[in-house]
């Protein structure tokens, strides 16, 4: 017999080693995320995941499914806890969404839209980021990092070239790059890298090809992140 | 450089994991850890160079601008304030020509604020080039200037400027009966290493850092896991503002700490110990390294232990200015040489900690106890306490009081009993357990001392009616804000929002609704965050908001609105800009 949690009342069979998003998405079940893509080792910290497990918070991209877990996830207080976790990545970098180049394919954009976020809610931070155009095909804009860690995740694990790294501390927090000078151009990044491509938001973006696809005709401009994220994640790994 | 540094590596046994004491070595040197530094670092440890920098941005001791010649860091915990640190930081300031947060442009002095140092009780205090110095007053900081002014290095300067008491005014069971060398690890073996988990089981010693877990069970799991490479590891990074107790066990009891830490590795099975030894007590560095080697001569550490076979040894590694390093994930990530970030948990440390390998991780007090309970059996610890919270809490008192100091209790002794025992008068309240405590008012004085009541790792602080409560909480919330390591959401960018929301209300600009804001923000990060740090670092506003509400509502302005940032203010390069100042390019603050 199959073990199972109770994710919101509802029995779901888990295989052992997977994490409560893991057998969550197999079940279809949406749990929003930012920071966790399953092709890499979760990382735990944008907090968006968090659920109820037997009254305690926890992530869901991180805690091991067990045997009779109770699972709270589609609460009105999650909700609010979760719009309130995006309102912050808002006012914390500094997020124009109507000019940037990644809307309707952007992530943080998509739970925000899923949410129900309608305002940005927190005092900005109006925070002194830069941006690095050093690199003739790739772009970072510091304003939109997220600090999700995948592309650290992705340029180490699938690239093999530790080209990013998280540095700084608290509110501080920057994303670095491996290079002498510390500029892209000189780094060992290549735009057909994983990590080129894995970012959740418009930091990294490739050169030139901003608007190959017209806005109106992106990914959540008719579709919700939960049908999209489900079906991408779930074809792929369930 | 080159050479000192491939030096300091070789001495490092060209490991990796001891980057953080290579850097230490390479910012004494140099007062910075340049570019050219971290490439031959890199080089030479095979690492990243992203590694190295990551980890000079995470701990504030360590720093890729250069410093002064002197660089001194004041003390920044609330003790410090009380006692008057900021004229004398001001003074000197103005003395020393460098403004705070800077270094002069000379090069010879930087001065700065750092987190508590751990000298609560003889403060205000200071390091200077690492070094602690208690007790600052006009005249000390008089001397301390002329010394810099005459370049005299500080280990030329007279030891009276540096000389620490340890204070201790009331004592127990643990300080009144310090074991004989060797004692405890013999009569583990006499009795039996199971018997002796047992014995210690039995006394129902529970983790004196501040979460209670019992150490008995803890070293039971540990030793129960199919990996047999297994670590001792000695939390004394005591960072909790007011803590200092465990400063005072180093200096004073430090072979009973490292004799509990071989009994536990005798019991666990595990032949490599560490003592993370906060920074800011680098002072005590040399005399543990003797501490060590004595005990090597005495066939208490090394190899084959008393004779039984049994090997285990000891190394001492410094942290570099980080408080969350004292919750133990990140205290293991920060001894592997990385920045200090709390892991995911599960798994937990007694499975997966130093090098994923299985590891206990305890304060210095509770290795202490535990050496006191297996030499002079569970008995005399267990018949002290509670029921639930048994033996004695060794305490650093602090703030407002007679006598500041080190006082050993019995679980279970009411606040009041202490505060007449310190001489505390005409109390208003007391933060029992740090800033990550709670804060207990006058009318809770008879509350007592335990797990089950009012848990402490140590820090007890107290504050007479002179005090301003909001001055208090404005301290500790910018502390957190400051120590947050910014890997979650929730902690890194919510401690902010929470220390700005705070100073807008104390600093007289909220309004109706700012302390409905306060609270939201208090929950979210409370409720969210992923470590201890988060979930506590509201405790000080929840605590006083619940106990003091009217204290925050008349901080607010009879308005509708006021914004959180000057509005007059912000207009300031566009006024530059059109060269305009007539009252049309101004504004009010508030709708008139």
């Amino acid at each position: 017999m199959s073990k199972t949690i109770s994710i919101d009342g509802k029995d779901i069979p888990f295989k052992e080693g997977q994490t409560i998003i893991e057998a969550a998405t197999e079940a279809g079940i949406y749990i929003p995320h930012l920071c966790h893509n399953p092709d890499y080792e979760p990382h735990g910290s944008c907090k968006l995941c968090t659920v109820k497990v037997n009254g305690r918070n926890c992530s869901a991209c991180t805690f091991p499914a067990m045997e009779g877990q109770e699972v709270v996830n589609a609460t009105k207080e999650l909700a609010d806890d979760r719009q309130k976790i995006t309102q912050m990545l808002f006012v914390e970098g500094n997020h124009f969404c109507p000019s940037c180049e990644k809307s309707g394919n952007c992530q943080l954009q998509g739970v925000a839209y899923h949410l129900n976020m309608l305002d940005n809610h927190f005092p900005h931070f109006f925070a002194d980021r830069e941006m690095d155009a050093s690199h003739p095909d790739i772009l970072i804009d510091h304003n939109r990092c997220i600090f999700c860690n995948l592309c650290v995740r992705a340029s180490k694990e699938t690239d093999g070239k530790n080209v990013f790294a998280i540095s700084g501390r608290g509110i501080n927090k920057r994303l670095i790059i491996n290079s002498k000078s510390g500029q892209l151009k000189d780094s060992d990044i290549a735009v057909n890298d994983c990590a080129t491509h894995i970012c959740p938001t418009g930091a990294i973006l490739v050169k030139r090809t901003g608007y190959s696809v017209p806005i109106g005709q992106r990914e959540f401009d008719h579709k919700q992140i939960d049908e999209v994220t489900l079906q991408k994640e779930h074809k792929d790994h369930g | 450089m080159k050479q000192f540094i491939q030096d300091v590596i070789k001495i490092n046994d060209f490991q990796p994991v001891r980057l953080l004491t290579i850097l230490r070595e390479v910012q004494a040197e140099f007062r910075f850890i340049s570019k050219q530094a971290i490439e031959i670092i890199a080089d030479e440890l095979n690492i990243e160079r992203t590694q190295i920098i990551s980890v000079v941005e995470f701990y504030s001791f360590l720093h890729l601008e250069p410093r002064g010649q002197y660089d001194i860091l004041f003390s920044d915990s609330i003790t410090d304030h009380m006692l008057g640190k900021q004229s004398l930081m001001d003074y000197m300031s103005k003395q020393l020509n460098v403004a705070i947060g800077q270094t002069r442009e000379d090069g010879l002095v930087s001065l700065d604020n750092t987190a508590c140092t751990g000298l609560c009780d003889q403060g205000p205090a200071a390091l200077i080039n690492g070094v602690a110095i208690p007790q600052l007053n006009q005249q000390k900081i008089d001397t301390i200037i002329d010394l810099i002014n005459k370049k005299q290095p500080v280990s030329a300067w007279p030891n009276t400027i540096f000389a620490i008491a340890d204070n201790i005014l009331k004592s127990n069971l643990l300080l009144k009966t310090e074991i004989v060398h060797g004692e405890a690890i013999k009569a583990a073996f006499d009795r039996g290493l199971t018997e002796t988990l047992e014995e210690i089981n039995a006394s129902g010693l529970r983790g004196r850092g501040g979460a209670g877990f019992s150490t008995a069970m803890k070293w039971k799991f540990c030793s129960e896991e199919n990996e047999t490479e297994r670590y001792v590891i000695c939390n004394a990074d005591e960072g909790e503002p007011g803590t200092f107790k465990d400063r005072v066990l180093l200096n004073r009891y430090a072979h009973q700490v490292f004799e509990g830490m071989t009994v536990c590795a005798a019991i666990i099975g595990s032949k490599q110990g560490f003592l993370y030894l906060r920074g800011e007590y680098y002072y005590l560095y040399q005399q543990l390294q003797q501490v060590l080697e004595q005990r090597r001569q005495q066939g208490l550490l090394g190899k084959d232990i008393l004779e039984q076979g049994f090997d285990f040894d000891i190394e001492i590694r410094l942290g570099a200015g980080a408080y969350i390093c004292g919750e133990e994930s990140a205290l293991i990530e920060s001894l592997e040489g990385k920045r200090g970030i709390p892991r995911n948990r599960p798994p937990y440390p007694v499975t997966q900690g130093y090098l994923n390998k299985p590891t206990i991780v305890n304060n210095v007090e509770t290795f202490l106890a535990a050496a006191n309970i297996v030499a002079n059996g569970a008995n005399l610890f267990a018949k002290l306490g509670t029921k639930k919270s048994s033996g004695t809490k060794i305490l650093s008192i602090s703030g407002d009081c007679a006598a500041p100091g080190i006082y050993e209790y019995p679980f279970g002794t009411s606040i009041s009993q202490i505060l007449t025992d310190c001489g505390a008068n005409d109390v208003l309240g007391v933060q029992v357990g740090g800033p990550s405590g709670t804060f207990i008012s006058n009318q809770e004085l008879e509350r007592k001392l335990a797990f089950e009541d009012l848990p402490t790792g140590g820090s007890f602080i107290i504050f007479n009616q002179s005090r301003n409560i909001l001055d208090v909480v404005k301290n500790f919330s910018h502390f957190f804000a400051d120590e947050s390591c910014g890997f979650c959401t929730p902690c890194r960018v919510g401690t902010s929002l929470l220390k700005k929301q705070l100073d807008k209300i104390v600093d007289g600009h909220g309004s109706a609704g700012d302390v409905i804001a306060l609270d939201e923000i208090c929950q979210l990060v409370k409720n969210n965050s992923h470590c201890g740090l988060g979930q506590t670092a509201a405790n000080p506003v929840l605590s006083t908001l619940q106990r003091y509400p009217e204290l925050y509502q008349n901080q607010l302005k009879d308005i509708g609105y006021e914004p959180g940032f000057d509005l007059d203010a912000s207009l300031e390069t566009a006024r530059r800009l059109a060269n305009r100042d007539d009252a049309a390019a101004h504004l009010a603050q508030t709708e008139e």
